[in-house]
């Protein structure tokens, strides 16, 4: 296959990017701002939240920008009121169902466009899990904030730490992260490694120092999402 | 009503666990002939006859077959059995009742394609389809059918039964795999498409049960015979899995593009309850209903599309005016917030806002907003959810919103009892 750069149409703009880029990394180039909520730079995409879909004119569809990768002559639009429509809604019932307090840039989005998430009433059924977990010395599991984004899942097995001391329990709206059984994490393979800490983008994870330090509710005062879960900082709580 | 049964032919004829039955009629003449042919000719003879998938997504079975055919082994053939969709019980009636032809079938997909193992997917809710397939799996190691060097032809294929545990999601091709692979049945993201990237990562022809049975008559009859049934663009023998309120529910075999109105009132013999047709259900609850007025529309893949419905699995689902419309689409909602399967936000958070609203419609208590909320939660699963389920899952509400009668303004289905 030839590396020669390829056209695609992005919001009317003729970019050329290598064959493979992605529709995210190509509308970057472009300095086009996609939003992405489970994407991260350095873990597999898995194209869950669909935040990121844009408009590909001829696919059924809309299509995830962090793993669609660019044809030539593609025409792709990326913040069409279709694509707008889409990103509102799940915006609009994932902050109807989960605590999105600590995650400032959510928040950003909702915002953004213009989301309402009490449309879907006062009796939306919100995903709730009880008390915080509080299982082990170095960090605590708060699944309300949870929004599966798959990030702490994905660092625990083949992207970062292969422990997979993380999986999936229940399914659809009740689907939650848990370990096997849902035993408690020193029961588990986990080897407090931290990385599901530094890859959680709302604060569902955190060092239980931090978390017995500030109340529930307080913003973060760094931006967890963004760091790269390899090097993260060191072990919380230790 | 000339047509002669094909899928169906030896259905209550024979016994479904005899070998020599299904032999004396016929059973193993479509493989001897295939390996006459060889396989290119039998993938030739797929896309030449036009064979569309029968489980609901109607793709050209022979393009599938084409493209594992020319690319590298090892690779897989898997009967998808996961029989899931509310309303669809024609593959079980199949496996049921003529097991052999289900084993007969993907041997000739295995050897066409260049595959030396297959798997049969069956949904764990069919105990009885589960005992007989496997029970002809064994019976056809034993003749040697199955096995190495089968027939002394050469060729190897192993067959494995597996059981679904009984999630709707398993039946999505590639959630099928994982479930096989032995993980959580999530579906993949697609691309890549099973012919390139399927069952543990390798070139995987999947077909549903009705697809594969018509392979073997296909091969002994030819391509110009299948494309003498039914219309040009969706032709072939079709099973119809008639249900709901008509005098005679079951099996139909007909050929594509037999009309509402034949399999209501001729097959099926006309609606009870009320007497009066008030909407079909096609495809199942992952499809559309449609109202009297189509009683004439060709029940088949092209023809179906234009009126935006869908064919799906062959469901034939009626209602009549008696039926509780806002209870009916409540149980829909109410299946799908069940079977999500949790993967993208779409559809894991739509459909528990969709039945909640549509409970709350159930029960005459909408509120202002609502309904725009329901379209916008429909548009936004079937645009942006990974997998037909999310794609799929506000198709049947929506549509009876907008084609059955109901009246925003009333919140009344007229049709339905005023209700």
């Amino acid at each position: 296959m030839s590396n020669a750069p390829i056209s695609v149409h992005l919001d009317d703009q003729i970019v050329r990017v290598p064959p493979g880029t992605t529709v995210l990394d190509a509308a970057r180039a472009a300095g086009i701002r996609i939003p992405t909520v489970c994407y991260h730079d350095h873990l597999t995409a898995n194209a869950v939240c669909r935040l990121c879909v844009v408009e590909w004119v001829g696919s059924r569809t809309l299509v995830p920008a962090c793993v669609a990768k660019v044809q030539p002559n593609a025409r792709i639009y990326t913040n069409s009121e279709r694509v707008r429509t889409a990103r509102r809604v799940i915006l609009e019932m994932l902050a109807s169902a989960v605590d999105l307090s600590e995650a400032p840039e959510l928040q950003a989005l909702l915002a953004e466009y213009g989301a309402h998430p009490r449309r879907f009433g006062p009796d939306a059924v919100r995903r709730e899990h009880g008390a915080v977990k509080v299982d082990n010395p170095f960090y605590v599991r708060d699944y309300d904030k949870c929004i599966l984004c798959w990030r702490c899942v994905q660092v625990c097995a083949e992207d970062v730490q292969y422990t997979f001391a993380l999986g999936f329990n229940g399914r659809g709206f009740d689907t939650s992260i848990a370990t096997f059984f849902d035993r408690p994490m020193p029961e588990t393979t986990c080897v407090f490694c931290g990385n599901c800490v530094g890859a959680c983008p709302t604060g569902a994870l955190k060092g239980k120092r931090e978390y017995e330090a500030a109340p529930v509710g307080t913003p973060p005062t760094h931006g967890a999402s963004n760091v790269v879960p390899a090097v993260v900082r060191s072990a919380p709580g230790r | 009503m000339s047509y002669q049964p094909v899928l169906t032919a030896r259905v209550g004829k024979i016994n479904p666990t005899s070998l020599s039955d299904y032999e004396a009629t016929g059973g193993f003449q479509a493989l001897a002939r295939a390996v006459e042919l060889g396989p290119q000719a039998v993938v030739e003879m797929l896309r030449e006859a036009y064979l569309l998938g029968r489980g609901g997504a109607a793709f050209p079975a022979g393009i599938k077959w084409k493209a594992v055919r020319e690319a590298p082994p090892p690779k897989y053939v898997v009967a998808n059995a996961d029989e899931s969709e509310p309303g669809t019980f024609k593959d079980r009636i199949l496996m049921e009742s003529d097991p052999f032809a289900l084993v007969e079938a993907l041997i000739i997909a295995a050897f066409a394609v260049g595959a030396e193992r297959g798997y049969i997917y069956i949904r764990g809710e069919y105990p009885l389809a589960i005992a007989r397939v496997q029970h002809a799996v064994n019976a056809c190691y034993n003749v040697g059918y199955l096995g190495r060097d089968i027939l002394g032809s050469g060729l190897h294929c192993d067959l494995e039964v597996r059981k679904g545990a009984g999630a709707y999601i398993c039946g999505e091709e590639t959630a099928l795999f994982e479930s096989i692979e032995g993980k959580r049945g999530f579906p993949r993201l697609k691309p890549p498409f099973p012919t390139e990237y399927g069952l543990f990562g390798r070139p995987t022809v999947i077909n549903n049960v009705e697809t594969l049975l018509c392979v073997p008559p296909l091969i002994l009859r030819g391509p110009d015979w299948f494309k003498s049934i039914g219309p040009e663009k969706s032709p072939g023998p079709k099973l119809y899995c008639l249900s709901g309120r008509v005098r005679h529910p079951g099996l139909v075999e007909a050929p594509m593009g037999t009309t509402l109105r034949t399999l209501i009132y001729d097959y099926g013999g006309g609606v009870t309850g009320s007497g009066e047709l008030g909407g079909v259900l096609l495809g199942g609850a992952a499809g559309f209903f449609v109202g009297p007025e189509h009683l004439d529309v060709p029940l088949d893949f092209d023809g179906l599309r234009r009126i935006d419905a869908v064919l799906g699995s062959g469901v034939v689902m009626v209602f009549d005016t008696s039926v509780d419309m806002k209870v009916v689409l409540r149980r829909i909602a109410r299946f799908f917030r069940h079977e999500s399967c949790g993967k993208c936000y779409p559809c894991q958070l739509g459909t528990q806002r969709q039945y909640e609203i549509v409970a709350r419609l159930a029960m005459d208590r909408l509120r202002p907003g609502d309904l725009d909320a329901l379209r916008e939660i429909g548009q936004t699963m079937r645009d942006a959810s990974i997998c037909g389920l999310g794609q799929t899952a506000s198709g049947a509400i929506l549509s009876a919103l907008d084609r059955l009668g109901y009246d925003e303004m009333t919140g009344r289905f007229a049709r339905f009892n005023g209700r």
